[in-house]
């Protein structure tokens, strides 16, 4: 069938079952909004800046497990999409990013709103294309949705010249993809599953060690099961936090520069780390020399450069982590004696007692670690929980009782301040049946703030939560700790009527000073089911810890500070 | 500290815009050494063969080759251990020197005088890159104006 680009991109997107856009129409892209404005098949929200856009596409894709859409114009709108490129790049997240570019004949000439946008996007993106022929966007936009989906997700971004969108051509979907170079592993080698499992069951100490790559891999009930079978206790990243559930008996925690102390100890005394869909991470690892310094390590990772990166894997597994724990699973049946790991599970819960993860409460002060708390009380299951970069992130990541994968969505690699609230209305475009919730702080929120606009437009409610410290407070923790507590640029003292802010888009704010105005505020947030701010004064020099200083070895944790 | 070693790698790509760029984008933002790259198309295909000679220590190497395959555009990617190595120089010589000499030293790198002008004459020689570097060296005495090397080319034996 002949039509236009422009069109063209409309029927891929049908084609490939998109119910949402993110994005920000502009002179090059005019072409393909123009079809937009004339078709139903899906939604296209209009952001108030394109970074919120991918942020939102992103927020749309970790709680869906779907590929997120977000479409800008060329030169600039471009440019404000890449930090939230990079981030969904740093973080595996699965994205199709389609931009307008300047007409073919004026490609090169620095026209008017011309930059090399692949040229940018080529190192924070799966692939990316730039499409000079009509007859090839069928093609292009298939694999771009293809690549985005398979093997290691990530972001593909379609630069679309504007004389493109408007060529007709023939477009024809049905064509499978036939990509020659590019065949993701995804049945681990039976081998090397074999040889890991003789070797957990061998060990003494074994240790499962979970990385967002089973969240993308919709792994974690596989994981579970495992983990249940063989009496292996566990350790979460920051990315796969809610893989365990709370609840879980085996699960330590969250590891590393803010981990657990029983989490980091298990990893310190391990004789057998099972990584599963983690990158050993500095964040995670500390210094490296010093990481599970006794163990060996079993590594199961879909990307085969991940494998032995940064910590050498006696047993590499190259693979989908759903397939390959489900063969370990199978093979583990009557050969691992769950009985074996008693005596270190006691050792680790002698962790737990040792130094449980917890706070000071201090009279007439609101502790942000309590917030944290009480959300995960008053809501639980209900919500997801989005976060923006800060304090607030790593309190977020301890304190919230996460029940399942897909729960908590945030910033991890890029550590991208601002991706809360666009991420969290992308989330509850998502899923319409859970509280949305963004916990930010007071540096952050201002950060994608022009958002309050689109998510009342869109009737997209986002309970913000500012855990408002007045400062920009994981600078100002490390200024604390190795500046001398020179605060430099960091003091935020100077703070916006936050309730009259939100209510001038249209929502509505509230202002806590206690806990009871907590609770309440939240619940009314809630039940009206509206954007909402709830901007909570929490004491001013509260830390997070345990810490590891970058660089240090994960047993070696700042377990106390008193700030004065 | 592992000791750095010198590896080649040849790499076999689609014939696609911005193929290149994407091999010596990922080069530079891993902090990878190209020492040098050789690229032309591989006769009645659709693909490229690069051949880039780098250095680092085992771990690096094996980073090199792992993130290079994972580039979409990449069929094909081997880390030679034994093969025939070539590359080729070129040195723009003033006419005034000896010119007899110079080609019997080229000669003996597998080379020959290809050009004669007026005021200059162009040697060429393609050779192991360890011995062109010698031929540099030899022909210092000649005064050489220009020279230009071509990169390696290899292919496992």
């Amino acid at each position: 069938m002949q039509m236009s680009g422009a069109q063209m991109v409309i029927e891929a997107l049908k084609h490939e079952g998109v119910d949402t856009v993110f994005g920000y129409p502009g002179g090059a892209i005019m072409n393909v909004y123009d079809e937009i404005y004339k078709q139903d098949d899906f939604q296209h929200i209009l952001t108030r800046h394109e970074q919120a856009a991918v942020h939102a596409a992103e927020g749309y894709a970790k709680v869906t497990g779907k590929v997120g859409v977000a479409m800008v114009t060329s030169g600039p709108g471009f440019t404000n999409a890449v930090t939230g490129i990079a981030d969904a790049y740093m973080d595996s997240i699965p994205l199709v990013v389609i931009s307008g570019q300047v007409p073919m004949s004026l490609i090169g000439t620095d026209a008017f709103q011309e930059i090399d946008s692949v040229g940018i996007s080529r190192s924070c993106t799966k692939h990316n294309y730039l499409v000079t022929d009509a007859a090839d966007l069928p093609r292009v936009l298939k694999e771009a949705f293809y690549l985005a989906a398979t093997g290691r997700p990530g972001p593909v971004h379609v630069d679309i010249p504007k004389d493109v969108t408007a060529q007709i051509a023939e477009f024809d979907y049905s064509r499978p993809v036939e990509m020659e170079t590019y065949k993701p592993t995804t049945k681990g080698n039976a081998r090397q599953i074999k040889k890991a499992i003789d070797a957990i069951a061998a060990a003494k100490r074994p240790l499962l060690y979970l990385g967002g790559g089973i969240i993308s891999a919709n792994a974690a009930e596989e994981v579970r099961a495992f983990a249940k079978l063989t009496g292996i206790p566990a350790v979460e990243t920051f990315m796969a936090r809610g893989t365990m559930g709370a609840d879980n008996p085996l699960v330590i925690s969250m590891l590393g520069m803010h981990g657990s102390y029983a989490a980091n100890m298990a990893m310190s005394e391990t004789d057998l780390v099972i990584g599963l869909g983690a990158r050993f991470d500095d964040r995670v690892t500390g210094k490296l020399s010093e990481f599970a310094k006794n163990a060996d390590v079993i590594h199961v990772d879909i990307d085969p450069a991940s494998i032995s990166k940064l910590v050498n894997a006696e047993y590499p597994i190259v693979g989908d982590v759903k397939y390959v724990v489900e063969e370990m699973t199978a093979l583990a049946q009557g050969k691992i004696d769950a009985e074996r790991f008693a005596p270190w599970l006691e050792t680790i819960e002698h962790f737990n007692k040792l130094h449980p993860l917890g706070y000071d409460e201090e009279p007439g002060v609101i502790k942000p670690q309590w917030v944290i708390e009480r959300i995960g009380q008053l809501l639980g299951e209900k919500a997801n929980i989005s976060t923006d970069v800060g304090q607030h992130q790593m309190w977020t990541a301890q304190f919230y009782p996460f029940s399942r994968p897909r729960q908590f969505i945030s910033s991890g690699g890029l550590g991208t301040m601002g991706f809360g609230f666009p991420a969290a209305m992308g989330v509850k475009r998502g899923d319409m049946e859970r509280v949305s919730i963004n916990v930010t702080g007071d540096g952050s929120i201002l950060m994608n703030i022009q958002e309050l606009m689109t998510s009342v437009e869109y009737k997209l409610p986002v309970i913000n939560v500012i855990l408002n410290n007045h400062f920009l407070g994981m600078v100002r923790q490390w200024q604390t700790l190795f500046y001398d507590k020179r605060y430099s640029e960091t003091d935020l003292s100077m703070q916006p009527n936050w309730v009259g802010l939100v209510e001038s888009f249209g929502g509505v704010g509230y202002n806590v000073e206690t806990k009871e105005e907590f609770d309440a505020a939240l619940k009314d947030a809630v039940e009206k089911n509206v954007v909402a701010m709830i901007n909570v004064n929490v004491s001013r020099f509260e830390n997070v810890l345990p810490m590891v200083p970058a660089g240090g070895s994960l047993f070696n944790m700042m377990l106390e500070y008193k700030d004065k | 500290m592992m000791e750095n070693e010198r590896r080649v790698v040849s790499v076999i790509l689609q014939n696609e815009a911005s193929a290149l760029s994407r091999i010596t984008d990922l080069f530079s933002a891993r902090g990878y050494n190209i020492e040098s790259l050789t690229v032309a198309p591989i006769p009645e295909s659709k693909y490229s063969r690069l051949t880039i000679a780098t250095s680092g220590s085992v771990r690096v190497i094996e980073q090199i080759t792992k993130q290079l395959h994972k580039l979409i555009p990449v069929l094909r990617v081997y880390e030679h251990a034994d093969l025939v190595e070539k590359e080729m120089a070129m040195v723009k010589f003033p006419i005034t020197e000896n010119l007899s000499d110079i080609e019997t030293l080229s000669k003996a790198y597998n080379g020959k005088i290809v050009n004669v002008g007026n005021d200059m004459i162009i040697a060429m020689v393609a050779d192991e890159p360890k011995r062109v570097s010698h031929y540099l060296e030899a022909v210092k005495r000649f005064n050489p104006k220009e020279i230009v090397r071509s990169g390696t080319v290899a292919l496992e034996r």
